[in-house]
């Protein structure tokens, strides 16, 4: 998302530029994603013994629900810009930008992997710490 | 035992506050945004002496974001209510509740996060525009429905900050091991 950058004209008259900086909402999903590949990346150099793991686990599910509000931030914008709203009076604006428009929506499904992939992260840390269905006898 | 049984009649009480508290947030929010329509009449041109004019509407339904939003706090919504009913109930599946109870309050709690998000930022775009997509802004034209989704939306704020406490409390539960049945000095043999 950080990457996509496209210039493009219309008629060759009138200059395009696109960038994800332009939207707040992919801006927002950009600083959200980076906030947790940092976390994830320190996260990885915890020690196995630390009693820190609960902290972790917390963080986890804190980060996981901000992860869900980002794409479905990112996601709303992205609808507009592809069908356009024309009640509204906005244009969809994927014709003119097509190379960003694709760039955007893999950038968009690599977002939703990660946050599968974070929610099956907390639900075996859950399993695996509170024990919830009960395993444990003692 | 007196002093746990109020400890934990006091935690019961809370937590039926803090649902009725999430409840009352996510329902004014989906009634607020269900509810939220303006329509406008426009003069677009004149032919001789006679306006011409042209009525628009602003609907929720004309925004997918904001008709997820609905959905969302009205799912919201009514899994605190069956929360509540269960608890003044008094219903016990057999010793499954906190588990379940702790994995929907999660599950409702993404869920809300996800829907305010995609509506917030629906509702940024209609404030502001966007000049580099050549989007007009709305809100100046429409203010009442503007201002009726943004007090939708700082309402489900309210009710997802509400709804994280929730959550809290419910794994905390969970934390807490179960107290296992001493057995009576009767039936303890001595060898």
């Amino acid at each position: 998302m950080a990457s996509s950058h496209e210039k493009g004209s219309i008629f060759g008259a009138i200059s395009y530029e696109a960038k994800y900086s332009d939207t707040p909402a992919f801006k927002y999903f950009v600083i959200a994603n980076v906030v947790v590949t940092i976390y994830g990346f320190l996260v990885l150099f915890l020690p196995s013994e630390s009693q820190l793991w609960r902290l972790v686990l917390v963080f986890d599910l804190v980060l996981t629900m901000l992860l869900v509000s980002s794409i479905s931030a990112a996601l709303a914008i992205a609808q507009v810009g592809k069908k356009g709203n024309s009640h509204a009076g906005w244009l969809p604006v994927c014709n003119q930008i097509p190379k960003y428009c694709s760039q955007t929506t893999a950038a968009l499904v690599a977002g939703f992997v990660g946050l599968v992939v974070y929610f099956l992260l907390v639900c075996y840390s859950i399993h695996r710490d509170l024990d919830p269905f009960l395993v444990r006898k003692n | 035992m007196g002093e746990e049984e109020v400890g934990q009649k006091r935690q019961k009480a809370v937590v039926l506050v803090l649902r009725a508290a999430a409840f009352l947030a996510t329902a004014a929010a989906t009634i607020v945004m269900a509810l939220n329509k303006e329509t406008r009449t426009f003069v677009v041109a004149t032919v001789g002496t006679t306006p011409v004019t042209a009525s628009i509407t602003a609907k929720f339904q004309q925004t997918p974001a904001n008709v997820f939003f609905v959905i969302a706090n009205a799912m919201a919504s009514n899994h605190n209510l069956m929360m509540i009913g269960s608890d003044l109930l008094g219903l016990d599946y057999r010793g499954f509740k906190l588990p379940l109870v702790a994995i929907l309050d999660m599950l409702n709690a993404a869920l809300l996060s996800a829907g305010v998000h995609g509506a917030a930022f629906m509702a940024q775009l209609a404030k502001n525009g966007n000049s580099h997509a050549r989007w007009n802004e709305i809100c100046d034209k429409f203010q009442g429905y503007c201002n009726r989704g943004g007090i939708a939306i700082l309402a489900s704020y309210v009710g997802l900050l509400v709804t994280l406490g929730i959550t809290v409390v419910s794994i905390v539960k969970l934390l807490k091991p179960k107290p296992q049945p001493q057995p009576l000095a009767s039936e303890i043999e001595v060898p």
